[in-house]
């Protein structure tokens, strides 16, 4: 299949390309800086519709992950860029007879700070998310759903939190403030939190290009994780040591915890972007003393795929890379 | 006009309008319209109803929109000719609520089913009447309603409270049509001069009747304030909202003034012809009781219950006066009803009524050696001890021939002082030479003694003999003293030492008087027949613990059994520390002997203590609860040589109630090296059900669950298959590695719960088989494996996981001293959380297992867990204080695990 990866500078979009390669597909790559991939690749930004006119023309497939996603910035960079952007994609995809378009969003389009327990994928709703990134998302998500027709199948999936090797956000933040002694928990640290190993995550992409169809799976929304929830001072404390650092033994508690910054954002922008540490925030407080996790049913059945690095396996490779 | 009437001052009529229901939980607003009804004086009435089949002719839906003199009133409108409908559920209210009451009954119809729920005229949205109703009236009113509404076909009334009675009035009318009578806390049992209770009584003093029921809300907030929990603040408002002022409740106060409790009261020949006919009445009635109505309380439903022959009762122990909201599923257990008993022919009523015949065969012809006590009579003579207790180092014995003719003389006693056939009599009498004479003096009357565990605790056994409600109270002073400050209804014979305590007590008389007026009579003659002889109650896992009926056959059975595990011969000899069974000994034919413990708290058994009683009697046989054996344990060190020594002589060591731990049996094989240990599973319902011992369970090994051995003889057990939401729905199997509920067939199961018609329905709906509420898989042996609770069956999206395993692998860990897996999350997509409680004690505040335990603990599950949490101890349950309480410990985990406080477990 001919399939163009949209932001595969990141781990993810990155890590998905090199597997649709692998397995055979023609893979095109856009991005604004190259992402050494060794494949076919074209420079620019998706805002722009000239770049993307071009990347998309002679696709059958669009697997867009590009989008600005750090902390860092107006509402308006965010809406360029997550909402305009999509927008352009679209109207390439349409022009171009594009058959399947797999747009990456996330589970925070979908809900505000509330626990989630065992949630299913929800519709995404812009009035309600919660910070520009999530709003623009949101946004983006509706934009292409509402765009699934029978000439192209829109499928919108959403990886919460991806970590693996080579992944400098979130793993490196928390590994770095936990040498640092910088990595408190907030309260019992208890809440079970979803997350997603990035071979899991690329897993689902790859299986959703193939369900991606008007007669299979379109039109709809898929949260995938690994089906795997800890709780989020377990998950921190795995992190650090596979960095070989100790997560510190004080436990701030919740109150203060919206009071101080820490590391909350370490976990938060765990999407590709720019270095710039984002402030903690009420929110992210909210995001580490809440529950996040998430019914795996319909993901499953509906893209025939199920992860296939447990959480403790990934763990112990993060170690082997961190400590090669 | 009688003078008893109420007079129609103060009353201003007004016209029914279309309520906005919007905000009525529960309730659809499409099922609200307006009915004119003509009356036989020409006028024209406008009921407000609920009706499920309101949108057949959406002109119908409100005649406001027409003049209803557009239309010949004698000719039921086009929209309300019969509809093809199986049949109509006729739902009345009473006072002071409206038709919201029966929504769920509603919305819980057959689709081939109609439901109408009035309310009644002046009541709910209804026209208000410038004149109050009488009952006659009343009755009238609604037979009107339903001739304008063209209900043909089969009926079923459901009322409640009030309502109760006029739809009696109904059904009385409408004998042709009338198919099944639910009946829900009302009462026709209203003597002349009868004592109202609380605020009718008040309410019914035509002084404060104004004050209580039209000038305030009292009446109308006091009737929906009756329940605990109490209900939403929605449901409150709702039940309030038609009678928000003085002129819409005036009709609050003609229903409490109607109440004709004096022999001159316009509807005492109404209420009188009701209360009369409606025992004549011979179609399926069902009874739903709220065990908790300070109005409509149990004697009413005692009442009914003669009344009606035969009826089905379900009595829901923590509602109150509106059971219809405190139990939500009255609505379903109706339904369920009407299918099995209205809509399935007369043919398949039969047996409906007794659902599911025994497996074994009853004998065709009872005689005296198929009494539970044959065995007693055949030592009659025998100067041998019988019966032994021990309290404080004092041993007291009785023969066989004295323990015969001491029964002989208290039944015959008992029998003088008005105990008959059927009776039922609550035990309050430890386990001892006077409870067994007073029990077997019971039986030999052919009453049916209640027995509720002590380990329910004062309040747990009151709720329970309430809901039996005794005509008799045997006990000793502190069990009656209690029993009558909880309000639990019976005449009282007391045991033991009479004397102050005796009076206030408020004994009405004392067993040994009796015994002693009884002594040289006989009984009536009386020909021995299968009756039903206990009605037990245990302290369940969960809720509010279950009547339990045995017939005396299926006594004589479980005795039988439990007999042949313990190996006994005409020789044995029985130490009985373990509550029910210390009445066994006389049946089996031999002795036993109480040790000096208290029994209704198995832990207090010591080492010494057990040897006492076996060297007592001499002793071979040993049945003690696991809780026993545990502190017989502990307490091996204070055993004397010549003790010790004694109990060598025992060959048989029986326990159960609670799943016995290994390290325990092997511990207790050491203090009694020569006896074979044995471990029977069952349950109040099937006891015992499976047997195993020690050697047999080091055979088996380890596996997924507790192996608790093969079937007993006479008994099979299925496996009802676990769904990917840990249901237990599909068709019994006998295969070999399927988990799911165990299913139990025995001659000696249960005759049926008392008083719990859908759950006696749900666990007998496997013709012959009781559905224990365990699950557990029959290995390719035969042996049985229990895995849990079915409630506690944890619904992962890889499909339902079971407990026990997972805490064995896990509690197999030297770190761990106690183990329990429980589910967080949806139904069907839940994480798996392991709580351990460490070896080394749980020093530190945190939750979350260090990372070394955390570790281990996933190492050892068999399973994916979420979390590894840690606690100080496990909450577990008070009588056997060894069943983890997994529901609650699964609310706390849900809380933690959430990111919410949620303090100790």
């Amino acid at each position: 299949m001919k399939i163009l990866v949209t932001g595969a500078s990141g781990m993810l979009g990155a890590a998905t390309a090199r597997a649709l390669a692998d397995r055979g597909d023609e893979v095109t790559v856009l991005q604004r800086r190259t992402a050494g991939l060794g494949l076919s690749e074209i420079l620019g930004d998706v805002t722009d519709p000239d770049v993307v006119h071009r990347a998309v023309r002679g696709q059958q497939a669009v697997v867009h992950l590009a989008a600005k996603v750090n902390v860092t910035g107006t509402e308006a960079d965010y809406r360029r860029v997550n909402v305009d952007g999509t927008r352009t994609l679209l109207q390439a995809c349409r022009a171009a007879g594009v058959q399947r378009l797999v747009n990456v969003s996330s589970p925070s389009v979908a809900h505000s700070g509330s626990s989630l327990v065992g949630a299913g994928a929800g519709p995404a709703d812009p009035q309600r998310a919660r910070g520009p990134y999530a709003r623009t998302k949101a946004e983006a998500e509706l934009l292409a759903l509402a765009a699934d027709s029978p000439s192209l199948a829109v499928l919108a999936i959403r990886p919460h939190i991806v970590w693996g090797p080579g992944d400098t956000q979130l793993v490196g933040r928390i590994v770095a403030r936990a040498r640092q002694g910088r990595l408190p928990l907030f309260g019992q640290a208890t809440a079970l939190v979803d997350t997603t190993y990035v071979t899991n995550a690329v897993g689902a992409l790859v299986a959703a290009v193939d369900h991606c169809a008007p007669d299979d799976v379109h039109g709809e929304a898929l949260v995938v994780s690994n089906g795997e929830p800890r709780p989020i001072g377990e998950f921190l404390r795995s992190i650090a040591r596979a960095g070989g650092a100790q997560l510190p033994k004080q436990h701030v508690p919740v109150a203060v915890a919206r009071l101080a910054g820490a590391a909350a954002e370490a976990l938060w922008s765990l999407w590709p972007g720019d270095d710039a540490d984002p402030p903690l925030t009420r929110f992210l407080v909210e995001q580490l003393s809440t529950a996040h996790w998430f019914d795996q049913r319909r993901t499953r059945e509906a893209l025939d795929w199920r992860p296939a690095v447990g959480l403790d396996e990934g763990f112990a490779e993060l170690t082997r890379t961190l400590q090669r | 006009m009688n003078r008893r009437a109420r007079r129609p001052g103060g009353h201003v009529g007004l016209p029914a309008a279309k309520p906005d229901l919007g905000r009525c939980p529960d309730l659809d607003p499409a099922w609200s319209r307006l009915v004119d009804v003509p009356e036989a004086d020409g006028s024209v009435h406008r009921w407000h109803i609920l009706d499920t089949h309101a949108d057949r002719d959406p002109a119908d839906r409100d005649p406001a929109d027409r003049d209803p003199a557009d239309r010949d009133p004698a000719d039921p409108d086009p929209a309300d000719r019969p509809a093809l409908v199986a049949g109509t559920m006729l739902c009345v209210h009473g006072n002071p609520t409206w038709s919201f009451l029966w929504r769920r009954f509603l919305a819980a119809a057959p689709a081939d089913w109609r439901v109408i729920a009035v309310d009644q005229l002046s009541m709910g949205w209804s026209e208000r009447l410038p004149a109050p109703r009488t009952l006659a009236e009343r009755v009238a009113d609604l037979g009107a309603l339903t001739d304008r509404l063209g209900v043909t076909g089969p009926v079923v009334t459901v009322g409640h409270d009030w309502g109760g009675i006029i739809s009696l009035g109904w059904a009385l009318q409408h004998r042709e049509q009338l198919s099944g009578v639910v009946l829900a806390n009302t009462g026709v049992d209203l003597p002349v001069g009868s004592r109202l209770p609380g605020l009718i009584r008040l309410a019914h003093n035509p002084m404060l009747l104004d004050a209580t029921c039209v000038r305030t809300p009292a009446f109308v907030r006091g009737a929906a304030a009756l329940s605990h929990p109490a209900l939403p603040r929605a449901v409150r408002a709702a039940l309030a909202e038609p009678y928000a002022t003085p002129a819409r409740r005036q009709a609050v106060g003609d229903f409490v003034a109607d109440i004709p409790l004096e022999t001159d009261h316009v509807s005492r020949p109404a209420l009188e012809a009701i209360a009369t006919g409606a025992g004549r009445l011979d179609v399926p009635a069902l009874l739903l009781w709220g065990g908790r109505d300070p109005v409509f309380h149990d004697g009413f439903l005692a009442d009914l219950e003669q009344r009606f022959s035969n009826p089905d009762v379900h009595r829901y122990p923590h509602a109150s006066h509106l059971v219809t909201e405190d139990a939500p599923r009255t609505a379903a257990d109706t339904w369920r009803w009407v299918q099995e008993r209205v809509t399935q022919g007369p043919r398949t009523q039969d047996r409906a009524r007794r659902p599911h015949p025994q497996p074994a065969p009853e004998p065709v012809t009872w005689t005296q050696d198929d009494l539970p006590w044959a065995a007693l009579l055949r030592r009659a003579d025998d100067p041998a001890p019988a019966a032994a207790e021990i309290r404080d180092t004092v041993t007291t014995t009785l023969s066989f021939a004295d323990l015969e003719r001491r029964i002989a003389a208290t039944a015959a006693g008992l029998s003088r002082y008005g105990l008959r056939p059927g009776d039922r009599v609550a035990m309050l009498v430890p386990p001892g030479i006077d409870l067994t004479i007073a029990v077997y003096a019971c039986w030999r009357i052919g009453a049916v003694i209640v027995v509720a565990d002590a380990g329910l605790g004062v309040r747990g056994m009151a709720h329970a003999l309430r809901s039996a409600r005794p005509r008799y109270l045997i006990g000793i002073t502190k069990g009656l003293l209690a029993m009558r400050a909880l309000r639990v209804p019976g005449r009282r014979i007391g045991v033991g030492a009479s004397g102050a305590p005796a009076v206030v007590g408020g004994w009405d008389t004392d067993l040994a008087a009796l015994e002693a007026d009884g002594r040289g009579r006989t009984l009536p003659a009386r020909a021995p027949a299968d009756t039903e002889g206990a009605v037990l109650f245990t302290s369940g896992a969960t809720g509010p613990a279950k009547g339990v009926v045995y017939r005396q056959s299926q006594l004589k059975e479980q005795i039988a059994k439990v007999a042949d595990i313990m190996r006994i011969g005409p020789d044995d000899r029985l130490v009985a520390a373990f509550a029910p069974f210390a009445l066994y000994g006389p049946a089996m034919g031999i002795a036993a002997v109480v040790p000096d413990m208290d029994v209704t708290a198995p832990g207090t058994l010591t080492a010494p203590a057990l040897a006492d009683a076996v060297a007592a009697i001499d002793a071979t046989v040993v049945f003690a609860a696991p809780a026993a054996l545990r502190n017989v344990v502990a307490t091996a060190d204070s055993l004397t040589p010549v003790q010790s020594k004694v109990l060598h002589r025992v060959h048989t060591v029986l326990s159960a109630g609670a799943p016995v731990p290994l390290a325990l049996l092997r511990r207790v094989q050491q203090l009694l090296p020569d006896a074979e240990l044995h471990t029977p599973y069952g349950m109040t319902e099937v006891l015992p059900a499976t047997d195993i011992s020690l050697a047999q369970i080091e055979a088996a090994g380890p596996g997924d669950g507790v192996c608790v051995g093969t079937a007993l003889p006479g008994v099979s057990i299925r496996i009802s298959p676990l769904d990917e939401l840990g249901r237990a729905d599909g068709p019994l199997t006998d295969a070999a590695g399927v988990t799911g509920e165990i299913c139990i067939s025995a001659g000696h199961r249960k005759e049926r719960y008392d008083r719990l018609w859908a759950t006696e329905r749900d666990a007998s709906r496997n013709p012959g088989f009781h559905r224990s509420g365990d699950v557990g898989h029959l290995d390719d042996q035969g042996r049985l494996w229990v895995e849990g609770r079915l409630q506690h069956v944890i619904t992962t999206a890889d499909g339902p996981v079971t407990p026990v395993g997972i805490e064995q692998r896990i509690e197999d860990l030297d770190r761990v001293r106690a183990a329990a897996a429980v589910g967080v999350g949806p139904a069907g997509t839940q994480q798996v959380v392991a709580v351990v409680v460490p070896a080394s004690g749980s020093g530190s505040r945190r939750r979350l297992a260090d990372p070394d335990l955390t570790a281990a603990v996933r190492r050892a599950s068999p399973v994916s867990l979420a979390a590894v949490l840690v606690v100080a101890a496990l909450p577990v349950d008070i009588r056997h204080a060894s069943k983890v309480d997994r529901a609650r410990l699964r609310r706390w985990a849900d809380r933690l695990l959430a990111g919410e406080r949620a303090g100790k477990p």
